[in-house]
């Protein structure tokens, strides 16, 4: 094995770990170790914006959005945290403008902003213009700029080495071991301080809009440490997956003025959410989609909706509004939106233009992860024990700033605010701090595991356990569930863990880009994820945002205010412990939207 | 519908040069992305088989390879526009040492886009708002709009490695680099102007491009490649971005 040895190590490439690497690597030694190449990272399939209270195209305010926020999450929000958020957020976008961001521009030269879910004026309780945005890309504009600035910082990047494990000494961490993709060598990264920034694990289900790489390496490897996972039962449901593929569609299609119709040809979403509609929160039209697809009123009597942005059917619809749409053009959409024309063309063969596109809820986002506090401390139990130099941020991290469930933009904001609060701390926390011993054994454990994998030749082949996982998650645990689905989702992800570890069998033996093993590793990951998901979900006797329960429909702030975390215990056993919501200011009560 | 995918395969520890494997696939659908089919053979038939690929939707760029002739995004290629019994080649992008089956070293490509120096600089104090805190540069929407196209760039190398100049000389920047440059020339915001428009006029910079046009049509963003260098071969002979 190598070893190297830096201040601060950050797992990830994306949008959270490149902030902390600009900011750690200010003042101390750094390097990012990334599976892929940093503009392959799944920020760069964000679309429609990120929300900060600019006020550039009409009043708003970062408090509206910090409430906007803890109501969008259903109260699971730590309020604290939102706060900073949406504080926060205003001098991120700022500060991404100063980079070079190329954000689309208002009449008089200051950043657009557009309507998305969930975001409000907290006084008419109308959707307010917040989500700053680049057409539809903001998400890939926001990883250029950064790694164009990590690029202009001499930042050091070790690219396509993907980490599989974390070393700790003791309680304490000391590094992290890394495979080069190359050559297959492993690596050891001694360090002072670790920032996971290493993504979300939505290839746990079938339809998602997620990456191939979206397996949740960073919170699997930390929970196999000891840290425990909080909040596993919130996963996003996005309301607008294209159909079949479940491609993302974005939420800026709504915001600027697209709208949900039924088989029937009816805006349903009228009916669920009276005053905001089509811009709803996530998990509400969520619901509304499932409920409208049960109900028979797919379109043609299929399993889809369809979002209808032509120029007809939304000028139609502000006009009833009492808008003016006059901008609303075919060159609009095509600029504004280029992304969604690209999308509805390529994979469903629709000009989006003329014809309303396919859609249906896809596996998005998990609110849920690794436990930290507001400053991307890891944090390693229920008394928000801090894990010295161990930090976390971006959508492996659970603030929990997004509760139970996460608002449009939000996620983008997230990686910014607090992606570079982990890199701010880690760098502070390295200055004061010395190198914990690499332990003698360091990295033996993982290079057992791999070799168990490479010459692995039992009679199941991984894909069969990867596509009967995501069939189970998808039918079993998806935007609707209950007891008796998810118990038997639980029970198939503790049968196909055994499988995993006793009976799988892979081809290649060899060493250069040996991406056998190495999704075969990941596969292992994502089935520890849905394990863990399926038991907080089982767990949870109450039905709250993206999490509903047909055998407990209402929302439970009696008993159920609370975030779940939950520990390994032995080999198999799962064990589940609490932690409070932060409450500031907003006092919970019913959500309508 | 039966599919048969011949791929062009390399091994390092195995096979001392290229070969061309077939494999047959049943059940496929004219929707099906080339991408989901390479799954189906690495899961299905043989796991050593290896490529790049991440968002499988075109925007992470990891899966560009030369596809029946042409550079383009395994991810974006569709069954259906092969007809009734299709059969698709697939061979890594050219120009770049081959590391694995369709896995082409990437790093010569990478050299090439740092050397532009692909990020905005402007050291003039931003603007302050009425609270005393930093507010954005202001940008017209026109200003934004003049390059608007380059910023579409995911640099997965389809463009670059689809040049004859490329494969004829690697020092050569190559397009991708060219449409990075571009980017940043044409953005009123930046302060490099000069800096960059000198690291293009270099005997491997833009002077390179023979307006081929290979470079356009292999671009999985539509972004017209070609114009754009031309727009900087512009812009060094004015020595302006207001050519």
């Amino acid at each position: 094995m190598i070893t190297h040895q830096f201040d601060t190590i950050i797992l990830g490439a994306g949008g959270a770990g490149l902030m902390a690497a600009l900011y750690a690597s200010r003042s101390v030694k750094v390097a990012v170790i990334s599976k892929l190449y940093p503009t392959r990272s799944h920020t760069g399939a964000a679309l429609g914006g990120i929300g900060a209270a600019l006020g550039n195209e009409e009043e708003d305010h970062w408090e509206w959005h910090a409430f906007d926020t803890v109501k969008g999450g259903d109260y699971l929000t730590d309020q604290d945290a939102a706060e900073i958020l949406a504080r926060e957020a205003i001098e991120a976008v700022i500060e991404l403008e100063h980079m070079g961001l190329p954000f689309d521009r208002t009449k008089d030269g200051k950043i657009a902003q557009r309507r998305f879910g969930g975001h409000t004026n907290n006084v008419t309780g109308k959707p307010v213009r917040r989500a700053c945005h680049a057409a539809d890309r903001t998400g890939h504009m926001i990883l250029q700029t950064l790694y164009q600035q990590c690029i202009k910082n001499n930042v050091t990047f070790f690219d396509e080495f993907h980490v599989v494990d974390l070393i700790m000494n003791g309680d304490l961490p000391a590094g992290a071991v890394a495979v080069c993709l190359r050559d297959g060598s492993l690596h050891l990264f001694h360090a002072k301080a670790i920032v996971f920034a290493t993504g979300g694990w939505g290839k746990c289900w079938e339809v998602t809009s997620n990456a191939h790489s979206m397996t949740g390496d960073g919170a699997a490897i930390t929970f196999r440490n000891g840290i425990p996972l909080e909040d596993m039962e919130f996963f996003q449901f996005h309301p607008t997956g294209l159909y079949p593929t479940g491609f993302l569609i974005t939420e800026g299609v709504r915001g600027e003025g697209g709208v949900l119709i039924n088989g029937r040809g009816e805006r349903f979403m009228e009916r669920y959410a009276p005053k905001v509609k089509d811009l709803a929160s996530r998990d509400v039209i969520s619901r509304a989609i499932a409920i409208e697809l049960r109900e028979g009123r797919g379109i043609k009597g299929k399993r889809y909706l369809h979002l209808d942005l032509t120029p007809e059917t939304v000028r139609r619809y502000k006009a009833e509004a009492g808008e003016n749409a006059d901008h609303y053009t075919p060159h609009y959409i095509e600029t504004k939106l280029a992304e969604t024309c690209d999308q509805g063309r390529t994979y469903a063969g629709i000009d989006p233009i003329t014809e309303p596109l396919p859609i249906q809820p896809t596996a998005h986002y998990a609110m849920g992860g690794i436990p930290t506090n507001n400053d991307a401390e890891v944090i390693a139990d229920s008394t928000n024990r801090v894990i010295p130099g161990l930090y976390a941020a971006g959508e492996c991290a659970c603030v929990s700033v997004h509760g139970a469930n996460r608002l449009g933009t939000n996620s983008l904001v997230d990686l910014i605010v607090f992606g570079r609060r982990a890199g701010l701390r880690a760098a502070e926390y390295s200055r004061g701090a010395t190198f914990v011993p690499l332990p003698s054994d360091a990295g033996r454990k993982i290079e057992s595991e791999l070799n168990r994998i490479r010459t692995a030749n039992g009679s199941t082949k991984p894909y069969v356990l990867r596509k009967k996982m995501q069939s189970t998650m998808q039918d079993l645990v998806g935007v609707f569930r209950n007891g008796k689905d998810m118990q038997k989702a639980l029970d198939t992800m503790r049968e196909l863990r055994r499988e995993f570890a006793t009976n799988i069998g892979i081809d290649d033996r060899g060493s250069t880009f040996n991406t056998d093993v190495l999704e075969t590793w990941e596969l292992g990951c994502l089935l520890e994820l849905a394990e863990v998901t399926a038991f907080s979900a089982l767990n949870r006797t109450e039905s709250r945002g993206a999490h509903a329960r047909e055998d407990y429909e209402q929302r439970d702030d009696q008993n159920w205010l609370k975030h779940t975390m939950v520990y390994r215990e032995g080999e198999e056993g799962l064990r589940v412990d609490y932690k409070p919501v932060v409450i500031t200011q907003y006092q919970p009560k019913e959500r309508v939207y | 519908m039966e599919a048969t995918i011949r791929i062009r395969r390399f091994n390092p520890e195995k096979d001392k040069k290229p070969y061309w494997a077939t494999y047959t696939l049943k059940d496929c659908e004219p929707t099906n992305r080339l991408l989901e089919l390479l799954h189906r053979i690495k899961w299905e038939i043989d796991g050593t088989l290896t490529l790049r690929r991440s968002c499988a939707q075109g925007i992470c760029g990891s899966d560009a390879m030369r596809i029946n002739g042409r550079n383009r995004l395994a991810c974006k290629v569709l069954l259906q526009e092969f007809g009734e019994n299709p059969k698709i080649q697939v061979e890594p992008i050219l120009g770049l040492p081959v590391i694995k089956d369709l896995v082409v070293d990437m790093e010569p490509f990478f050299a090439h886009y740092r050397a532009v120096m692909p990020y905005l600089v402007n050291e003039t104090p931003p603007p302050i708002g009425p609270d005393g805190k930093p507010r954005e540069r202001l940008q017209s929407i026109e200003a934004r709009e003049r390059f608007d196209d380059t910023t579409k760039c995911i640099l997965c190398a389809a463009c670059t490695t689809s040049c004859p100049s490329f494969w004829a000389n690697g020092d050569y920047v190559g397009p991708a680099a060219i449409v990075q440059a571009h980017r940043f020339i044409f953005d009123d915001r930046d302060q490099l102007l000069q800096e960059r428009l000198d690291v293009l006029a270099d005997p491997d910079g833009v002077w390179r491009c023979r307006t081929i046009y290979n470079c356009t049509p292999a671009c999985p963003r539509g972004i017209e490649v070609t114009r754009a260098i031309g727009e900087v071969k512009r812009a060094i002979q004015a020595g302006k971005r207001d050519y």
